[in-house]
């Protein structure tokens, strides 16, 4: 199982085997409860998949996770459960929004992070104290007055409440976690291009931008994962069934009360997550550590 | 926030030698000064437009009545007075999310906390298990999940069918009004992973030494996790405390989603931010959603004060604390 337990080198002694065996006990024992624990965490993705690929009689009365006879049927059924709008209107809405908040987070946000950790101004510590304090500002503070003013931008029921702001910086967090990474960055690298002559704003562009790319992408990630994932804004702004997105679209689900609607349900949920599940097998790693280091640094 | 204060710190540190390469540097660094406020630009523009600007205006909408077809009317303090005096939905409300979080934040960091010292070990495929441990926190408040968790613990639901076969009476747990909110409690309790994660790189920058120096004095597992791990990791459990703490305040997709945007079975599960989108979006009441997001505001940032306050006494800024 563990790395440990395999040497078991000929002229050990009798008290070192002893001691060996009693350690690939507790070794034993760790698997067996961090499985245990992995079991309890993916149970509740398990059976979303399982279900999702249950006859509707099934989910009923069986107790177990998989399937007894595999259905595709749900998907359809899901796909088409909104009379006039399919979820394919959905998704595209959710990422055409998804990805405009990416671009606009990457841009504004990596701007301002230059700024935060390479220039010099005046009232710079003040205006990063007041960034990292946006971060903590409960968003639902902002929402009604909000909504005030963009009714009279006459922005209610399009995308650009959830957009717009995106371009203008106001994902505090991916400031921070990039300010936290160009600090990583030696200031001698853009020392050397000043001397060779590039101003402020080229060296972002040639010299900080390019090494900046692993906290680049991070926030990428992440940035489409909660757009996609986020329902509170769009549930707001969004009061058209065509300007719909998948969120809104699952929560509709809420209202076909009864077991027999999980099937579809869950077979839309699961398309809902595919693409956070696949950036997840892909960039698992990065994530984890971009989750570590915007916490622990700072 | 101390760790920010800490960055500054780092961050002014940095030496300016007035050597003669380097003061032609710095001459260049004029240009510098403007460049600051231009890569500004955009976040000034979004922090004026975005929060500074509908902070003000909230504030002042929270002293109107405001449907928003008519101009908003002056009523002074009437909001707020209702809230405390004439509102029982809200100090429901309020209730509702102060068990939620005096419940979710130190069950859900004692079980990250527990995780990560189980993880903090060498032995094979302890990457994989961070990262799976930390998928829920990813799928986070997703609709998805939060329908997922509707489903288990509704009527038929997986858990009510597993808990009548072990012989325990059939529970419809979502539309029961004592077992509503612990279903809720319990779906933020499954998302561990990303405080986990935190204590997990936190425990690693303890150094071994310090275990050993214990162990030389015969300390015990308790006594090593209290003299060693507790007061090295205490700035990485404030850290943790302080983000959930706050987060927990801003619930919301859970509960709209599994009571239906009711907050129900019989309010059980309306929670403050929940209320104060039915005040807004569904009633209209503008002003008085206002004065809910005012009292929240001022709420999470007493809170916050009194967080730092506090971690003075306890929180350990050493060696072993400082990176």
């Amino acid at each position: 199982m563990s790395a440990r337990t395999a040497p078991a080198l000929p002229g050990r002694k009798a008290a070192a085997r002893a001691s060996s065996g009693r350690r690939t006990g507790r070794t034993v024992l760790w698997h067996v409860g961090v499985v245990a624990i992995a079991l309890v965490v993916v149970y509740p993705v398990i059976w979303m998949l399982g279900t999702s690929f249950k006859p509707a009689t099934e989910i009923v009365t069986s107790n177990r996770p998989w399937p007894l006879h595999w259905t595709l049927q749900n998907f359809p059924d899901g796909w088409h459960a909104n009379p006039g709008v399919t979820f394919g209107k959905f998704f595209v809405n959710s990422l055409v929004i998804s990805v405009l908040a990416v671009a606009g987070t990457l841009l504004s946000c990596s701007f301002a992070a230059y700024a935060f950790s390479r220039l010099e101004f005046r009232g710079r510590s003040v205006l990063f104290a007041a960034m990292v304090v946006t971060i903590l500002l409960p968003y639902h503070v902002l929402i009604v007055p909000q909504y005030a003013i963009f009714k009279q931008f006459g922005w209610i029921n399009t995308d650009l409440p959830i957009v717009a702001p995106k371009f203008l910086a106001t994902e505090a967090f991916f400031i921070f976690l990039m300010v936290q990474f160009m600090r990583g960055i030696p200031r001698e690298i853009d020392e050397a291009a000043r001397i060779d002559g590039c101003g402020p704003y080229r060296t972002f562009l040639w010299i900080l931008l390019p090494l900046t790319r692993p906290a680049l992408i991070t926030s990428a990630i992440f940035s489409f994962i909660w757009t996609w994932n986020d329902f509170f804004t769009q549930l707001v702004y969004l009061n058209d069934t065509e300007k719909f997105t998948v969120p809104i679209g699952l929560s509709l689900f809420v209202d076909q009360t009864g077991a027999t609607s999980y099937g579809p349900m869950m077979a839309m949920s699961i398309l809902a997550l595919l693409p956070v599940f696949l950036f997840f097998l892909a960039f698992q790693r990065l994530l984890v550590d971009g989750a570590t280091s915007s916490g622990l640094k700072g | 926030m101390s760790s920010t204060a800490r960055l500054d710190r780092q961050a002014s540190a940095s030496p300016t030698p007035a050597t003669k390469e380097h003061r032609t540097i710095r001459k260049q660094g004029f240009a510098d000064r403007t460049a600051g406020y231009v890569f500004l630009l955009p976040w000034f523009a979004g922090i004026a437009i975005f929060t500074i600007g509908p902070l003000v205006y909230s504030l002042y909408l929270s002293f109107t009545n405001y449907d928003l077809l008519q101009s908003p009317k002056w009523v002074g303090f009437a909001n707020y007075h209702q809230m405390f005096t004439a509102d029982p939905r809200f100090m429901h409300s309020v209730r509702v999310t102060l068990i939620y979080v005096v419940v979710v934040t130190p069950v859900k960091l004692a079980l990250a906390l527990g995780v990560a010292m189980l993880l903090n070990r060498k032995r094979r495929g302890i990457g994989m298990y961070r990262s799976l441990f930390y998928l829920p926190s990813l799928l986070g408040t997703s609709v998805a999940v939060a329908l997922v968790w509707r489903s288990l613990f509704s009527q038929g639901g997986a858990v009510s069918n597993g808990l009548a076969s072990l012989g325990l009476p059939k529970t419809d747990f979502i539309n029961d009004p004592s077992w509503a909110l612990p279903a809720i409690i319990l779906l933020a309790c499954w998302q561990f992973g990303a405080p986990m994660v935190i204590f997990l790189a936190g425990l690693k920058q303890i150094p071994s030494e310090l275990y050993d120096a214990v162990d030389v004095d015969g300390a015990n597992k308790w006594e090593r996790f209290r003299h060693v791990t507790l007061p090295l990791l205490s700035p990485v459990i404030f850290f943790n405390v302080l983000l959930e703490t706050i987060n927990s305040f801003q619930a919301f997709t859970p509960a709209f989603v599994i009571s239906g945007g009711t907050g129900g079975p019989a309010d059980s599960t309306l929670f403050y931010t929940l209320y104060l989108y039915q005040k807004g979006f569904t009633d209209f009441q503008f002003g008085y959603a206002s004065a809910m997001a005012w009292v929240l505001l001022a709420a999470v940032a007493v809170l916050t004060a009194l967080m730092f306050k506090v971690s003075r006494v306890w929180v350990f800024y050493g060696d072993g604390g400082n990176r």
